[in-house]
């Protein structure tokens, strides 16, 4: 009766987060063995951590190395947690804060590269400022018909996002990319 | 490939048990395991204790495990096997209890065909295990159990899953002995802390005023060694110490500086002193959410040394000042070395006033109860129990709950390895398989698994393995008609509207016990306790006894939820009112 007009109470002790939340970015060298991704992904989503984006593939083919880059967001207390608990996973060999590197670096950020594939279909003067765009952004064209484009483009994500946001209104199609790929300047390795 | 053995899938597995060490595997059959049921049935060197659920089976080798130090192994068929093995593989990762499951799975050809009796054991168990395997070629399979043994006990141990298709236990392959096998690069943990940590360690505990051990779990794991150093360590510092529940008897309930356990329903001594300390040593313990209480209210003005296997643990839920990763027993052996080697030694004065202030919390005497002549009070049940086990060699394990909080209160431990309970995932139905993983190993020691009339009946199904193997464990039984835990915090949170946690329909405990072969007792009265506590202990069988409680007895001292160390609720002041007014407005907004 009424029982849903009274507070309950909890068994468990919950304080709110105060600290800000930052971005950074991760490179994981893991051994290239059935399910590391999966023990990777599983353990975000498992413990509630956030990927913003997450890249993956074999960089060292005789010893089966892979290096994962994945950027991620959190107070500084979690993304200490997310470096030990990646650590935790058997097959990971290193775990590098490379926005932490870069700071004790003292440099601002790592260099972070994404590829993208666009679509743009169109004929006549929105192709042509299609065109002219792409050649802005340096982007290459990579597949062409007399009805569509396919343009290549290297860069930052939020030049990525820049391009796609202007072409779209000139017939965007699809776009695909590829998520951060990420190490430090200088010549130390991860 | 010359030079080495060539067998079945199903031999290997077997020689690459026996040359781990295993004597004991708990296990049950099926389809996908029946070749490996083969070669179990063509030797002796292994005895396999024949469960009737794999939830006991993987209790059970957590219950041998924690009780010896040992790897616990058990085996599993494909599909149900797998998935009934999910409860005990989670229950061992948060214990940190090494533990290895082999599990059958369907033929290599069938994998992804939803073949009968099929599923993704390594997806399902990933989560729940330190590490997994499916092998799929026979030549793997010695490497990865010998890698299975090595991961499972080495660092902070913890539960692997080595899930083997059928047709690779049937297929012939080479065996590689442990001696020659190549261990994975990426895994291995350091043992060692680094020694200016450790430094910076003992001078600040050389300067404490008020400090004080916290210890854990990882004392246990480390080895008896680990023990022994955290003793000498305390007589040395002659600082107070205090323990979770799981790292009972590390240090001995009878030595002079214990303070019993801390956290939620911990002691009042062991909790005022976590929150008014100077120092904190943390020794492998891991912060959990029932021992620090209010996180920003906890032990708000002490520096905290934290030793961890672990460096996850490390500032998880709380910062700490000097962090230490490394096996607690190699930590403790250094900090041994370093507190003999001070140049001058803290006066005893120094914390004098801190054992003032100790010594009045103590007198609150926080685990007093109402005692009773007519009603057995649960708290006087294991006060009893604890003296007719005292000069026996005494294994106890528990169930989850009431029971298990008051068994940790009102039983001492002198030595580790002695108290096996599930603490982390908190599983009720742990205790009886556990106790028989525990007489296993023990096979002359008095096994008691502390019960409650709820928790029992979660694995009540191991009675029978109990009778195959006459394994004599006792099982005694807080019998309130109550899931008591539940009832309490349905007290203290929901209005006291007891929703479902009462037992309408509960069997006869004594019939039970009788119906499966063993001895069932009853008792009703508290003058009748010691006489049925002693017949008990006599026969050797094994006995369920239904101890008839008070219904409504509460676990208290508690820190109630949104609340410090310092304020706890205790038993002289939990009046129904208090009861109902212990969560304030503030903690009942917590979600």
């Amino acid at each position: 009766m009424n029982a849903h007009l009274q507070p309950t109470g909890s068994a468990y002790f919950i304080s709110p987060e105060t600290a800000k939340v930052e971005s950074h970015t991760l490179s994981v060298l893991v051994d290239n063995e059935p399910g590391v991704l999966a023990r990777v992904i599983g353990l975000f989503s498992g413990r509630g951590y956030n990927i913003e984006s997450l890249t993956v593939s074999e960089t060292e083919h005789e010893s089966h190395l892979s290096r994962i880059t994945i950027v991620t967001r959190g107070t500084p207390i979690v993304l200490e947690q997310i470096k030990t608990q990646l650590e935790r996973i058997v097959p990971v060999h290193r775990v590098v804060d490379l926005t932490v590197r870069a700071r004790d670096l003292k440099q601002e950020r790592p260099i972070e590269r994404e590829v993208a594939l666009i679509k743009v279909a169109g004929t006549g003067e929105s192709r042509a400022e299609a065109l002219r765009l792409a050649d802005a952004f340096h982007a290459k064209v990579i597949d062409a018909t007399v009805e569509h484009f396919i343009f290549e483009l290297t860069g930052k994500s939020s030049k990525i996002d820049q391009f796609v946001a202007i072409v779209k209104p000139l017939g965007l199609i699809e776009v695909c990319r590829t998520g951060i790929a990420a190490m430090n300047r200088g010549p130390q390795g991860m | 490939m010359t030079g080495k053995e060539q067998m079945t899938g199903a031999e290997i597995v077997l020689k690459a048990l026996k040359d781990n060490g295993v004597e004991h595997i708990f296990g049950y059959p099926g389809g996908a395991v029946l070749p490996i049921y083969d070669e179990i049935f063509q030797q002796d060197d292994i005895q396999h204790i024949l469960v009737r659920h794999e939830q006991g089976a993987g209790h059970a080798a957590e219950g041998y495990a924690r009780s010896t130090g040992k790897v616990g192994v058990m085996l599993v068929t494909s599909g149900p096997g797998a998935t009934n093995a999910v409860t005990p593989l989670q229950d061992a990762l948060m214990d940190s209890v090494p533990l290895v499951c082999l599990s059958g799975q369907v033929p290599t050809s069938l994998i992804g065909s939803d073949a009968f009796q099929e599923c993704d054991t390594v997806g399902i168990t990933r989560p729940c295990t330190k590490h997994n395997w499916l092998v799929k070629d026979v030549n793997d399979l010695a490497h990865v159990i010998h890698e299975a043994f090595r991961i499972a006990q080495s660092g902070r141990p913890g539960p692997v899953v080595v899930d083997i298709p059928k047709d690779v236990q049937f297929a012939t392959g080479f065996y590689e002995p442990p001696s020659e096998h190549l261990t994975q690069q990426s895994y291995q943990p350091k043992v060692q802390g680094n020694l200016n940590s450790i430094r910076a360690a003992i001078e600040l505990m050389a300067t404490a005023r008020r400090p004080i051990f916290y210890t854990g779990g990882g004392v246990v794991n480390s080895g008896p060694e680990a023990s022994k150093l955290l003793r000498e360590l305390v007589e040395l510092t002659n600082f107070p110490i205090t323990s979770t529940l799981m790292g009972l008897g590390c240090y001995p309930a009878s030595g002079s500086n214990w303070l019993g356990m801390l956290g939620m329903h911990g002691s009042y001594e062991a909790n005022m002193a976590m929150h008014d300390c100077d120092v904190m040593v943390c020794v492998g313990a891991r912060f959990d959410d029932r021992i620090t209480g209010r996180l920003n209210a906890f032990s708000p003005n002490s520096k905290k040394i934290h030793i961890d296997i672990d460096p996850s643990s490390i500032n998880k839920n709380v910062r700490v000042d000097v962090p230490i990763t490394g096996d607690v027993g190699h930590v403790l052996e250094d900090m041994v070395r370093l507190w003999r080697a001070l140049p001058k030694k803290p006066e005893k004065a120094q914390t004098q006033d801190w054992w003032t202030s100790i010594q009045r919390w103590r007198a609150r005497n926080s685990f007093a109860y109402a005692p009773s002549n007519d009603v057995i009070m649960p708290q006087y049940a294991l006060q009893r129990l604890y003296e007719f086990s005292k000069g026996r060699d005494t294994y106890i394990t528990t169930e989850v709950g009431q029971h298990q909080m008051w068994a940790a209160q009102f039983f001492g431990f002198e030595q580790p390895n002695r108290w096996m309970t599930s603490g982390g995932l908190g599983t009720m139905g742990y205790g009886l398989p556990a106790a028989l993983g525990v007489q296993v190993a023990h096979p002359d020691a008095l096994v008691i698994d502390i019960a409650g009339d709820a928790s029992i009946q979660m694995c009540i199904q191991e009675m029978s393995t109990a009778i195959q193997y006459g394994l004599p464990v006792k099982i005694f039984i807080l019998n309130n008609q109550y899931m008591g835990m539940v009832r309490q915090w349905q007290q203290l949170l929901h209005g006291n509207r007891l929703s479902n946690s009462y037992t309408e329909a509960m069997p006869d405990f004594v019939k039970l016990a009788e119906a499966y072969g063993a001895v069932g007792l009853r008792c009703e009265k508290p003058g009748e306790l010691d006489d049925k506590i002693q017949e008990m202990i006599e026969v050797k069988k094994p006995v369920i006894f239904d101890c008839r409680v008070a219904n409504l007895a509460n676990c208290f001292p508690m820190i109630p939820s949104g609340k410090a160390h310092n304020e706890m609720l205790l038993p002289d002041e939990a009046t129904d009112e208090a009861v109902a007014n212990a969560i304030d407005a503030k903690g009942r907004q917590l979600v």
